[in-house]
């Protein structure tokens, strides 16, 4: 599969690099002091936050690849990475398909980065059906390349990170309906703080480009009409 | 003609799904799934060899959801993967807070700047670290009239900074806006005028991006909408169009009205005066978080009658002394350390159990005894409101007090109505004039007895607002039985409270009661170009419009420059109320449910419309003057960062897709 460069991907997602100018010192008006000033201040609340997110949002809890490794949620999928996150299930007829197959294609446009830059994860839903076997079959299906690492783990330890990722209805009866789990992907740069949520059922092109915020969030951007 | 609400036209919408169908299929051979047996065995492929249709998607599934025109008060929910019951958000509570012990915050005007360094200039300036989509549109109509550098120069800085949101709290960091006299948020407060063109330089000066600065939210990669304005594409604050910190976009704001280069050349239509306008960010994706952070403020536009002076042109209170702008959020402050905290993990929609005004939690404003016109703003992200002018709260007998309601977003309605309540939803503004000269001496609160639990909307809707309300009104509906609507007086949530303790002062406006004239409303006879069909929905928890998500990449539609148009807005959601807002052209409701409009705040103009469950909402649009892309999008900030948005653009040539 040929290999895209930031610049190809740049160009193809439609995205304007901009002309990094030193310019910023010309707008230097007389708070600029008063925010350096303060900054040490955010940089206290920055480090108190992140670890409010990791003990809310980021369980450090067991789980299981797709290659039978252990891992834990926080400490070795999450912290330090840029990531996306979703929930499928093997033999899932609803909306899975398109949207695995979407991630593939999205996998596809990230290239070498993924791996390096941005870590995916997919997660059985259904991990009493799902056995590792099944999970890394299924990914060997969809043409996953590494970087890209399917999950299961115990019931109530994949309900504990769905819940905390914010995949849940308010309805328990809807919510405990399969066939219409929540279909969005989960996108964030652990360290940075930047957390948001994409349709896995986006275009495939625009879900790449939300990632690359992750993996370059200082990224200018214009469209064109 | 394709219109697929309720069932009609299904065909379209079948062939629509074998194209997507088939289109996914090639994205599946692509991604590698080429053998039939594995697509077969991952049930993904019928034996005739077609991709399954998929529950949601499937035509089949459209028509079970689609025929949810339900009666009054049936509490019926027959569209799959939506909220059915009211449940109670599981958020932590804020700690507690002392209510009225702050005084509220009126914003300062925004200064201005005798020049901007570099120049603006007429096309991009990016070299300098401008990012803007396009040159300037306005210069190329009338250069003498919009000339590329106009007198009214603003520069804008988006900063970090410390501030106070309630004394029982530590300081805060949050974003806000520095027009040269130092950060603040809400940020200064605009006095423009029609007639008198100006730039404001938005520079991005937030701290890295790139650095662990943030706080625990916010991207600090912005674009600066200006709600409500009739404005160029390039200047409109597009959330397609966002920069990093050192960047700038100088945005030509010409202060135009509506008309001006087409229906009514050259000054525009008079009877599409806007009044109260606000800025806030507008990053795609991250929305929510920027403008929950600070990034939000008013932007007052006066003209020759709303002069903004009590002694001429409609006598309206004068400003700012005796026209307040209040900008209503709700926010929640985790409960060991006090820090204000945002929900990044929540895909329904966001409430707050603090309440604040101008950036404060429950402030306190001393008024004199006399008329005020106070301009009303729900930033949201996710909160609706009901407010009500409530006495008699210390002496344990609440009362009702009526109020004028005399604007519903940015425009005067024709004369002030008397009513006891008026209904916002995010974005959305209200202007109202409070009389509190036979109060003199007493206390008495802006109480917001809305019922809302959750981010889906109210408890309980009807489609109206104010006293006309009845459960007989033909589009009622009543989501949860056991919810009331509307809280009984003295238990809502006192929002602001009124001191009228103020030193007695001279009052030259107009009384409300005398029935005085504003504007009339335009014609919406019209035969539109098109019809167009919106239909709000949720797939898999997905927020959709016409199935379909936000893709800054992809205009859906082209409206076609100096033409009207119809627009039919629907919501399936069973129980979600969806505050649809539209760029570039405000709209007038022909009809909700196919009756037209009978109450005042859905018989103005307007440019947010709450979209209540099972609703069915028709809109006249004039589009005109400018071209470029704009969107549309749910209002509910947490829907709109997670898609429910579509981008398009005005052209020369418009398109026929009846349902982008």
């Amino acid at each position: 599969m040929k290999e895209l460069s930031r610049r190809d991907m740049l160009g193809m997602l439609g995205m304007a690099p901009l002309a990094v100018g030193g310019v910023a010192q010309a707008f230097a008006a007389p708070s600029e002091t008063a925010d350096a000033r303060i900054l040490p201040q955010a940089q206290t609340l920055s480090a108190k936050a992140r670890r409010r997110i990791q003990e809310q949002h980021l369980p450090n809890i067991p789980l299981v690849t797709h290659e039978g490794k252990r891992v834990l949620f926080y400490d070795d999928l999450v912290k330090n990475k840029n990531v996306s996150m979703n929930f499928f299930y093997a033999n899932c007829d609803e909306i899975c398909p398109l949207v695995m197959a979407n991630l593939a294609k999205v996998q596809r446009l990230l290239g070498k980065q993924v791996g390096r830059d941005l870590f995916m994860y997919s997660f059985t839903l259904k991990p009493t059906e799902d056995t590792v076997d099944d999970i890394r079959e299924h990914r060997k299906m969809l043409g996953a390349q590494p970087g890209w690492t399917f999950l299961t783990g115990k019931p109530e330890d994949i309900e504990t990170i769905r819940a905390a990722i914010g995949f849940k209805y308010p309805d328990p009866v809807i919510d405990g309906d399969k066939t219409q789990h929540i279909g969005n992907i989960r996108y964030g740069n652990e360290p940075l703080m930047l957390w948001s949520a994409c349709p896995g059922m986006a275009s495939a092109d625009w879900i790449a480009e939300s990632l690359q915020w992750m993996i370059h969030p200082q990224v200018d951007r214009v469209q064109k009409s | 003609m394709y219109y697929n609400v309720f069932g009609e036209k299904v065909s379209k919408r079948r062939f629509k799904l074998m194209c997507a169908a088939a289109k996914n299929r090639r994205e599946l051979i692509a991604a590698g799934v080429t053998s039939r047996r594995e697509m077969f065995k991952m049930g993904l492929l019928t034996a005739g060899g077609l991709l399954v249709a998929k529950h949601g998607l499937s035509s089949r599934a459209y028509a079970q959801s689609v025929t949810t025109n339900n009666p009054a008060s049936s509490g019926a929910n027959t569209s799959p993967g939506t909220n059915q019951n009211c449940v109670p958000g599981n958020q932590m509570a804020s700690p507690p807070t002392r209510p009225f012990v702050v005084p509220l915050t009126v914003m300062p005007l925004a200064h201005t700047v005798p020049s901007l360094t570099p120049t603006p200039t007429l096309n991009p300036n990016t070299g300098a670290g401008e990012v803007r989509a396009a040159a300037f549109q306005a210069p190329g109509i009338s250069m003498s009239r919009f000339p590329v550098v106009p007198k009214t120069l603003y520069q804008f800085n988006q900063r970090q900074f410390s501030t106070s949101q309630h004394p029982d709290l530590p300081q805060q960091t949050i974003w806000g806006f520095d027009d040269g006299t130092g950060p603040r948020s809400p940020g200064p407060t605009y006095q423009a005028f029609y007639g008198t063109p100006q730039i404001t330089r938005n520079i991005n000066s937030l701290p890295s991006i790139t650095e662990v600065n943030n706080t625990g939210f916010g991207m600090a990669s912005v674009s600066t909408h200006l709600h409500n304005a009739h404005n160029p594409s390039e200047s409109d604050g597009n959330p397609c169009d966002f920069y990093t910190s050192g960047r700038f976009c100088d945005q030509y704001y010409p202060n135009v009205l509506a008309g001006f280069n087409s229906t009514n050349e050259p000054n525009g239509d008079i009877n599409e005066s806007l009044s109260t306008l606000w800025y806030h960010d507008h990053r795609v994706d991250f929305t929510s978080q920027n403008t929950y952070k600070g990034l939000v403020g008013f932007y007052c536009l006066f003209n020759q009658s709303d002069t903004g002076n009590e002694e001429t042109g409609f006598h309206l209170p004068s400003f700012p002394q005796f026209d307040i702008p209040l900008l209503f959020s709700d926010k929640v402050y985790d409960p060991n350390t006090g820090d204000l905290v945002f929900d990044l993990f929540n895909l329904d929609g966001i409430l707050g159990d603090k309440f604040l005004v101008n950036g404060t939690i429950q402030p306190f404003f001393e008024v004199s005894p006399r008329r005020y016109r106070f301009r009303l703003l729900d930033v949201g992200p996710s909160r609706f409101y009901e407010f009500f002018l409530t006495g008699g709260v210390a002496a344990g007998s609440p009362t009702t007090l009526p109020f004028f309601l005399i604007a519903t977003d940015g425009n005067l309605i024709p004369t002030p109505v008397q009513v006891t309540s008026v209904r916002i939803g995010p974005a959305e503004r209200v202007e109202v004039i409070i009389d509190f000269t036979k109060l003199a001496g007493q206390t008495v609160y802006l109480e917001n007895r809305l019922n809302q639990i959750n981010g889906q909307g109210p408890a309980a809707v009807d489609s109206q607002v104010g006293p006309q309300n009845s459960a007989t009104t033909e589009c009622s509906l009543v989501l949860n039985n056991s919810q009331p609507a509307i809280k009984a007086a003295g238990t809502g949530n006192l929002v602001l409270q009124f001191r009228v303790t103020g030193p007695k002062v001279a009052d030259n406006s107009v009384n409300p009661a005398s029935k005085p004239a504003f504007y009339s409303l335009p014609s919406t006879t019209a035969t539109p170009r098109i019809v167009r069909t919106f239909k709000f929905d949720r797939l898999n928890g997905q927020w959709s419009i016409n199935g379909q998500f936000m893709d800054c990449n992809t205009f859906r539609f082209a409206v076609q420059q100096n033409s009207v148009e119809q627009w039919l807005l629907t919501n399936l959601t069973g129980d979600w109320t969806h505050p649809v807002h539209i760029h570039l052209e405000e709209h007038q409701i022909l009809t909700r449910n196919r009756v037209a409009p009978t109450v005042p705040a859905d018989m103005g103009r307007k440019d947010v419309t709450q979209l209540h469950p099972n609703e069915r909402v028709q809109l006249f649009f004039r589009f005109r003057d400018w071209v470029g892309k704009y969107p549309m999008h749910c209002h509910n900030v947490v829907h709109e960062d997670h898609a429910m948005m579509a981008l398009w653009h005005v052209v020369a040539e418009g398109d026929d897709v009846n349902v982008p």
